[in-house]
Parts: C-alpha cells; sequence; structure tokens
C-alpha cells in the first residue's frame, strides 16, 4: 500500500485521462461508496451492486465538472447518498418504514473517519498495513493472515496490537489543546 | 489530512472494520469505465457514419456492445439506445 496521492492530482490525472489514475481512485473510494449504501443505508445485493456502478459512472462522467478537486470525497459522498435515496424512492413496492434521507449524520461521519483511517494505513510499513487490513477488514483468522504472509500464526496477535499501536501513534495527542494531524510515516 | 481524532486503539480498530473491501467484480468493473466509455463512443461514431451498421446496432443493443467487448449492462444499452436514438 503506497501513500496515496492527493485527490486534487488524482483528478488532474484523470482528466488527463490516465486511466490508472482512474483505477486509483475506484481503489481508494470503492470501500467508501460499498459503505455507504450498505452500511448506511442498508442496500444489498443488486440494488448496492447498481449504486455502486451508478455513482463511479457519474463521477467518471462529471469529474471534468467538479470545481474544486480537492473536495472529492465530499463530492463522492454526496452523489452516493444521492444514488442511495433514488433508489429506495424508486421502489415502488416497498414500504419505507422511514424517509430515506434520514439515516444519521453520524453513521456516515463514521464513515468518513474510517475513510481517515484507511488513508493513514498507507503511512505503516506495509506488512502491518496488509495485517491490520486482512484482520480488521476482511476478516481473515491468524492461520489465513500467517499464511498468506509467510509468518508464524503464533505471533499474528502480537503484530496486529503492534501494528495498530502505530496506526494510533499516527493519531496521537501532540499539540497543547488536541489531537495531532497526520503528517509522518511509521514503519 | 487535517481532521482530529479523538479515538483510541479499539476506536481505530473499529473504524478499519467500517470499510470491509467492495466486492472485487464490482471493482473491476467501476474500473473498466473509461475502456468501455471509449468502445461506446467509437461504436456510435461507426453507427452513426454508416446507415446498415446504424440499423444492426440498433436492433442488436446488447449484441453490438459485446461485439465491442463491452459489458451490455442496462446503463450502458440505455445510454447507446439514447445516443443513437437522438
Amino acid at each position: 500500500m503506497s501513500i496515496p496521492a492527493p485527490d486534487a492530482q488524482l483528478v488532474a490525472r484523470c482528466r488527463a485521462g490516465d486511466e490508472n489514475a482512474w483505477h486509483e481512485l475506484v481503489d481508494r473510494y470503492g470501500r467508501y461508496v460499498h459503505a455507504i449504501a450498505t452500511r448506511g443505508y442498508g442496500l444489498r445485493g443488486g440494488d448496492a451492486e447498481d449504486v455502486f456502478q451508478e455513482v463511479f459512472a457519474r463521477i467518471y462522467e462529471r469529474l471534468a465538472t467538479l470545481r474544486k478537486p480537492d473536495a472529492l470525497r465530499a463530492w463522492i459522498g454526496q452523489t452516493t447518498r444521492r444514488c442511495c435515496i433514488d433508489r429506495i424512492r424508486a421502489r415502488s413496492d416497498e414500504v419505507l418504514l422511514a424517509e430515506p434521507d434520514d439515516v444519521p449524520v453520524e453513521t456516515l461521519g463514521r464513515l468518513d473517519d474510517a475513510l481517515d483511517v484507511r488513508d493513514a494505513l498507507a503511512r505503516l510499513s506495509p506488512e502491518c498495513a496488509e495485517i491490520l487490513d486482512r484482520f480488521f477488514c476482511r476478516d481473515e483468522s491468524y492461520r489465513a493472515i500467517g499464511d498468506r504472509l509467510g509468518l508464524p500464526a503464533g505471533t499474528i496477535a502480537s503484530r496486529i496490537s503492534r501494528c495498530l499501536g502505530k496506526l494510533r501513534e499516527l493519531f496521537a495527542d501532540e499539540s497543547p489543546e488536541g489531537k495531532k494531524q497526520v503528517t509522518t510515516t511509521v514503519s | 489530512m487535517s481532521k482530529r481524532f479523538d479515538h483510541d486503539e479499539e476506536g481505530i480498530a473499529e473504524l478499519l472494520r467500517q470499510l470491509p473491501p467492495a466486492p472485487a467484480d464490482w471493482v473491476a468493473a467501476a474500473k473498466q469505465l473509461p475502456a468501455a466509455r471509449a468502445g461506446l463512443d467509437a461504436l456510435v461514431a461507426r453507427a452513426e457514419a454508416d446507415v446498415e451498421l446504424r440499423r444492426r446496432v440498433v436492433a442488436e443493443l446488447d449484441a453490438a456492445l459485446q461485439s465491442e467487448g463491452i459489458e451490455p449492462e442496462e446503463r450502458v444499452v440505455e445510454e447507446l439506445r439514447r445516443r443513437l436514438d437522438a
């Protein structure tokens, strides 16, 4: 996992026709779009997949019109929410228990925080990033992680703890009044 | 990144759990958008320049897309139909 380029750079490269940049954009935001649709709005199966593809189609088609490229994340989040709401409202055969835009702000804010943590993973060593991703995001067992990375399964728990500690350090209190910003690479 | 965090290690672990990977085939399809778009543009351009090809494409939208290596998803088929109807 390499340190991601700033969104504005990614947008500029996409606009220039760099397909690899588009792939990076999908890799960076695929989980976010998926999580908003499934965890935020409870969409499943074909509905979630349709929203996922619709969001990226809209982003691709309208990338040239994005006035503030560094606002890419907010734009993707907003586009995803709109697509989810459209999808839910389009289900004429379903009775809605709540208005679709009633998804708690905290839920969406939590996914934003999760994406910040996800981005910070790239500042850890590749091994740490992969161990944490496999354990927490992919729900793999110690044995599976050990087999995959060629490490003794008995050492995975301690590595997870150590890597989580390093990730936490990125967010540790540094300034007198609060928490620090993530600016460094931890190996 | 300028956001400030109050999360301890357990909180960070919980946030990591919030973003499991999207299904690989969904991601792969989204990554193919530029190639699919280029293929669609080329197909429309050829159809607009060739009446017989246009007739065949309109008659068999799915097959025309597949022959260009484009997955005939509903959204893509509708776009092709719209562009050739215009």
